[in-house]
């Protein structure tokens, strides 16, 4: 095993050009759990970014929010702007894990590591994130909503980086996150949801219910068009649209479904006057 | 591949050899025998091996040591001003006096993470406490004189 060191991004895309067997690292959080269990990792090589700086700062610009690849949840919870401005990414950060972790984990990683359990996916995909990847090849940006195409299968090429996640300035009058886990700390989300409108319309995504975390296209038209509903039961058939969930040892597909269905009626019941 | 890293721990600068899969808990309590860091799970649930690095908590049994090239680490047994000395931290005062801990297992890695609570947030509420300390499990107390002991920390590093 090896762990490279870059000192700025320009030396972290020639290192990973170089060799795309690499693994790219930030706060490991999720690559270093059971680490002394888990011998095979040891025999990876891995490209840890913690050294580079230029990656860690978020800024705002006049339209938009730019994370940078290594920004962690803590980054975010400490200012004071992102709780009044875009609140969910504080609701999702302070339910992750527990400080140690949001002191480490990154929004890249999150993303990267693709888990349908994620937290901080839903939230940046009810915003609208864009995913900003780098080579040395060149650069391109990829709507978040469509990054993943399958199980931990995503529209990033070995030798790319997530360099920055740009999520959009709006005015929200919608602004719900909710995550079940079997316990109110340090759980891995049984489901969850996130749930925006502004201008640019509803956007609904679920996590835990699907093999990568997911918009809800036919729940958002029932908000769109205002269609009636009259209890949880009446959302099942866009939820079964929408998403796919298993059983497995967290929970079952049917308590998945039936538990996002209600938390989605209880929580749009007083903000839809179509929903009675 | 062996690598060099430098970094400082409570204070003092070390340059040490290490194997990259060494992870920064083993690093503190075997070579550099600071065994005030405990190990409870090694998987990153329970909070133990809690340490400050540049000032911010985290588990030492989920970082790598190479990854604290160039850092600064603290750990319990850097935390007083005076360390080495009789002299104890506020918050290690306040366990103590609080019957914060029992077996006392859980108790470094209780003090570091409340103490970055503590820097962010100087006046918690109780349940600001219990989120912040979510991530320290403690088998012992049932948690009601912890909190008493970081509430009592706060008010004195207040200057209450
Ligand atoms: C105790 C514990 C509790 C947790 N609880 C939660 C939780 O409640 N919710 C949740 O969503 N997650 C949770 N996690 C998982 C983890 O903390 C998060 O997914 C975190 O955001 C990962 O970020 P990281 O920087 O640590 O990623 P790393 O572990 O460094 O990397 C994760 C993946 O992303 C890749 N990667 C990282 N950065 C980049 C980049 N810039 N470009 C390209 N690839 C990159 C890595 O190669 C790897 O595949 C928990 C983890 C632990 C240990
Ligand atoms: S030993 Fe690190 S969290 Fe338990
Ligand atoms: S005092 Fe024993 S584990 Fe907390």
């Amino acid at each position: 095993m090896s762990v490279l060191l870059p000192a700025s991004l320009a030396e972290a895309l020639e290192t990973l050009a170089a060799d795309p067997d690499l693994v790219p690292m930030a706060g490991g959080t999720d690559l270093l759990v059971h680490w002394p269990q888990h011998t095979e990792l040891h025999e990876r090589s891995y490209l840890d970014l913690s050294g580079v700086e230029e990656l860690r700062p978020h800024r705002w610009e006049t339209d938009e929010l730019v994370l940078g690849g290594l920004t962690t949840y803590w980054d975010i919870i400490e200012d004071q702007r992102a709780w009044n401005e875009l609140p969910l990414l504080i609701d999702a950060a302070r339910q992750v894990g527990s400080i140690q972790i949001q002191t480490r984990g990154s929004w890249a990683g999150n993303i990267v590591n693709a888990s349908p359990a994620a937290d901080g996916v839903p939230v940046l995909m009810a915003y609208d994130a864009v995913v900003v990847l780098e080579s040395t090849r060149g650069r391109s940006e990829v709507p978040l909503s469509g990054f993943y195409s399958g199980y931990k299968e995503m529209r990033r090429s070995p030798d790319e980086l997530v360099t920055e996640i740009r999520v959009p300035r709006r005015a929200y009058d919608v602004q719900i996150f909710e995550k079940v886990g079997q316990r109110r700390a340090q759980a891995i989300t049984k489901v969850g949801v996130a749930v925006t409108r502004s201008d640019a319309g509803w956007r609904v995504v679920a996590n835990s219910v699907a093999p990568f975390v997911c918009r809800c296209p036919a729940v958002e038209r029932i908000l769109e068009q205002g269609t009636e509903v009259r209890g949880s039961d009446d959302l099942l058939p866009a939820i079964r649209e929408d998403v796919t969930p298993i059983d497995d040892i967290r929970s079952t597909a049917e308590y998945r479904e039936k538990v996002l269905a209600r938390l989605l009626y209880h929580d749009l019941l007083d903000l839809c006057p179509s929903f009675g | 591949m062996n690598r060099t890293i430098r970094l400082a721990v409570n204070g003092r600068e070390h340059s040490l050899e290490v194997e990259p899969r060494l992870l920064l808990a083993h690093l503190l309590r075997d070579r550099l025998d600071l065994t005030g860091t405990h190990i409870g799970c090694e998987t990153s649930l329970c909070g133990a091996c809690t340490v400050l690095v540049d000032g911010r908590a985290v588990k030492s049994c989920t970082l790598l040591a190479v990854q604290a090239e160039g850092r600064q680490v603290t750990t319990i047994e850097g935390l007083a001003e005076g360390a080495g000395t009789e002299q104890l931290h506020p918050l290690q005062e306040a366990f103590w006096n609080e019957h914060g801990l029992q077996c006392g297992f859980c108790t470094p890695g209780m003090i570091m993470t409340a103490h970055q609570l503590l820097e962010e947030n100087p006046e918690p509420s109780e349940d600001e406490i219990r989120h912040g300390l979510e991530g320290n499990l403690c088998r012992c107390t049932g948690y009601q004189n912890i909190v008493r002991a970081v509430q009592s920390a706060a008010a004195e590093l207040r200057g209450g």
